[in-house]
């Protein structure tokens, strides 16, 4: 029946994924017993603050971090189930370039600075196989109106960019290709407030009409609030919450989530 | 859950809201875990074409059942049963998933507060209430094109200007997100939102707190409206005059004999914590 979604079959799931990192003591866990699924077409923010793993978490499941113990599995475009970590490393690098995108915290990181705007959101539709310059040329342009860059500036490079115009641009690049599963982490964290509105509602409006599954990592429960059907609230590496997201923020069940919410000026 | 068949007819409409013996507490851990009872067995039914009007002081949990109905707090113990062509869902018990696909279309809630969303024009905030609800561009797996979008976003700003018309909202404000808008203002757009969707169970928080009469009265033909097409509607409703027009039955806060050693129920759990000095 509609109502029942147990039908769906998840698009990410990972199970018991513990991480250490090499240098730390043997009992200081990044990231404990994580255990998560991500559905199509469904926002799940990850909230915590700085040091509970929720960076950590997310760069094992994108296959940048290979965790201590457990498992990702993805389920590709072609229906086949895949295990992150024990992909060939090329096909991996295949995925992150179609089915999968990554906007990190900071743009630059994210961007190619030394190209233009143009060829950063056109790189991985070349890479998909598209070489018609003009259509490539094309799409850039179409993308800069969709996030509301002017397009006027396609041929300069994105090192001439204030913050809110890169991390832009980078959402540009990672969507060109209409990914399946976006990992996001703090996108909009470091820009003024009323960039930071405008890149939220992009945000919001892209993922709404691109059913694309995204995994957001933020410290701000107004942006979990905003994006986010479900949320996961993490401390000291485990996930100790997790639910619908209003009621995570509006009847939060454990003590951290409640100071969490009780911190906050303005939720 | 189970299949359940729907006859509705005059004499018998069907039941679409079973509340039964739910309760719930908060435990405010940032207190010693001090446990704060809001609700204690309240059951309620509600058939397709009512109005149950909650009543009582406040601080009796009238909201927080609203809240626990909507899902956005959890409850202790109890069903919360709503009766959809589609089946039976028990909310107290629901999946996240399900209490989202249950709010694109069947259930509908209005609240006293517009949470706006920052940039998005009022008219839009109402249509993409209609354009989260068609099957044919947010289901899963739908696949519309930005041109099929388009078309679907037009048509539900038409009706949201309809709807604006009927509430007396000013066209100058429609094109502007509503966070700089005045209290009825706000409130207007929230109860187009609410609307504009007909649902199989419409929750109504104070929905005419801040307006003036003649709008008041808008907000209860549309509420009349509501209940002719069978959408069952439970309602808080302090203005006597509205209650009076709307309600079909009012049913008291708290249901049974409430303890009076028990504290009065915070209007939000954030209230409750907020009366704790900020933490970093």
């Amino acid at each position: 029946m509609p109502l029942d979604h147990s039908h769906l079959t998840p698009l990410l799931e990972v199970n018991a994924l513990s991480h250490r990192f090499a240098q730390a003591r043997p009992d200081q866990w990044a990231v404990q017993d994580a255990a998560l699924r991500l559905y199509p077409g469904e926002v799940v923010a990850i909230v915590g603050e700085s040091g509970s793993g929720k960076s950590t978490l997310l760069n094992c499941l994108a296959g940048r971090i290979t965790p201590t113990q457990g498992e990702v599995h993805y389920r590709a475009a072609n229906g086949e189930q895949l295990d992150v970590h024990h992909m060939p490393q090329r096909q991996r690098r295949v995925l992150a370039r179609t089915e999968w995108g990554f906007v990190e915290q900071h743009a630059a990181d994210g961007l190619r600075m030394g190209v233009s705007a143009g060829a950063n959101i056109g790189e991985r539709l070349m890479g998909q196989g598209l070489r018609h310059y003009g259509d490539v040329r094309q799409n850039a342009l179409d993308w800069m109106q969709r996030v509301e860059l002017d397009t006027g500036r396609i041929d300069d490079s994105p090192r001439g960019f204030s913050g809110g115009m890169r991390q832009r641009l980078q959402i540009a690049r990672n969507l060109v290709t209409r990914p399946r599963l976006v990992l996001m982490d703090e996108p909009t964290s470091g820009l003024d407030v009323s960039v930071q509105a405008r890149l939220l509602d992009l945000i919001r409006l892209l993922v709404a009409r691109m059913h694309v599954s995204v995994l957001i990592v933020t410290h701000d429960l107004g942006v979990a609030r905003l994006l986010a059907h479900r949320t996961l609230v993490m401390r000291h590496g485990r996930i100790v919450e997790h639910g619908l997201t209003d009621r995570v923020l509006d009847d939060p069940q454990h003590a951290y989530t409640q100071l969490l919410v009780a911190s906050v000026v303005t939720p | 859950m189970t299949m359940t068949t729907n006859l509705t007819n005059q004499a018998h409409p069907a039941l679409v809201l079973d509340v039964q013996d739910v309760h719930k507490h908060f435990t405010l851990h940032l207190r010693d875990s001090r446990m704060l009872p809001v609700l204690q067995r309240v059951s309620l039914q509600v058939r397709a074409g009512e109005c149950v009007a909650l009543v009582g002081a406040s601080g009796q949990g009238k909201s927080t059942l609203m809240k626990c109905l909507y899902g956005s707090y959890g409850v202790g113990g109890g069903r919360m049963l709503v009766h959809t062509p589609d089946g039976t869902l028990d909310m107290a018990a629901a999946t996240p998933h399900q209490v989202l696909s249950l709010r694109r279309r069947d259930m509908a809630y209005v609240s006293q507060f517009l949470r706006a969303v920052p940039r998005v024009p009022a008219i839009d905030v109402v249509a993409e209430r209609l354009l989260q609800a068609d099957p044919r561009l947010s289901d899963v797996g739908a696949t519309a094109s930005d041109a099929d979008w388009a078309e679907a976003a037009q048509a539900a700003r038409a009706r949201a200007a309809v709807l604006f018309t009927r509430l007396n909202l000013p066209s100058a404000l429609w094109e502007l997100p509503p966070a700089t808008f005045s209290g009825g203002e706000q409130q207007r757009v929230n109860i187009a939102r609410g609307f504009i969707q007909p649902a199989r169970l419409l929750l109504l928080d104070e929905p005419t707190a801040s307006l003036d009469a003649r709008n008041r009265r808008v907000v209860i033909e549309l509420i009349e409206e509501a209940k002719a097409a069978g959408t069952a509607v439970v309602g808080i409703f302090h203005d006597e005059e509205v209650r009076d027009a709307v309600a079909s039955r009012c049913i008291p806060m708290p249901t049974i004999g409430h303890d009076s050693q028990c504290s009065t129920a915070p209007a939000t759990l954030q209230a409750a914590l907020q009366t704790e000095t900020l933490t970093p």
